[in-house]
């Protein structure tokens, strides 16, 4: 099966969550350069790592859906993991910067 | 006092995650994934004798989206936040909060929601006063923090697994 093949409905709701997703990553990333304090940067990455991802993740258990002809959620499971492990690399981020500067 | 929950949360969640990695649900593949849901659960339980009963997991659908509807809004307000730089750099700051909580697993379950939020990471924690340090991106009301976390989210948490 390839790209032609996939149907409208589920084409065009992904290519907008495609958009969006990116968009959202961007932003994200963005804000490394143009916050200008470390604290305030810390916050940036996050948007791509929840709602950036999550709108990709979206966008391809539609399309995959779509093209197998049945519900494919597995990605599902890369939500999870995303979510259980990306607070892990902030809180380490934050608590190395607050030893390294106590106020 | 804590009773043991109705369904064996761990085993149970484990299958369910080896069903989805094979993106499958073939008799064959059920039984494997029940062999090693429970071979994993008992190992686990040596490695980490302190066991999570949650409990009234209905409370957890609500939470769980009240947490999704937070992470839209504030991945809207924190991109507001990042194109406004130029003009305006946010006010960060740390805020104090007082728990009541004192469940680890419940925690541990907060400090994924507050860090997993874009504007907010989990700072650090007094576990002898039981203290949250909360850093805000742009710190505006910082009651209105307070109210957030611990009505919001701790709330529903203590439910859980208290």
């Amino acid at each position: 099966m390839n790209a032609a093949d996939i149907p409208l409905w589920a084409a065009l709701p992904a290519a907008a969550l495609l958009v969006c997703g990116g968009l959202l990553t961007v932003v994200g990333s963005l804000g490394l350069l143009r916050l200008n304090a470390f604290y305030a940067r810390i916050h940036a990455p996050t948007m791509g790592s929840t709602l950036g991802a999550g709108c990709v993740l979206i966008a391809s258990m539609l399309l995959s859906s779509a093209m197998a002809g049945r519900p494919v959620i597995h990605e599902l499971l890369i939500t999870l993991f995303i979510l259980i492990t990306s607070p892990v690399t902030a809180m380490l981020l934050m608590r190395a910067a607050m030893y390294r500067a106590p106020d | 006092m804590k009773r043991r929950p109705l369904i064996p949360v761990l085993p149970v969640f484990l299958l369910a995650m080896w069903l989805l990695l094979n993106d499958s649900a073939s008799p064959g593949h059920i039984v494997l994934g029940i062999v090693f849901a429970l071979l994993i659960t008992a190992a686990v339980a040596r490695l980490r004798p302190l066991p999570a009963w949650p409990r009234r997991l209905h409370v957890a659908v609500g939470l769980i989206a009240h947490v999704l509807v937070d992470i839209v809004r504030s991945n809207l307000a924190v991109g507001r936040i990042i194109l406004g730089a130029s003009r305006r750099q946010p006010t960060i700051g740390f805020v104090k909060i007082p728990l009541d909580m004192r469940d680890p697993h419940g925690l541990a379950m907060l400090a994924v929601i507050i860090t997993g939020t874009p504007g907010t990471v989990w700072a650090g924690h007094d576990a002898e006063n039981n203290v949250l340090t909360l850093h805000v991106l742009d710190l505006k009301d910082e009651a209105a923090w307070v109210r957030t976390v611990k009505q919001r989210y701790e709330r529903p948490l203590m439910d859980i697994f208290e």
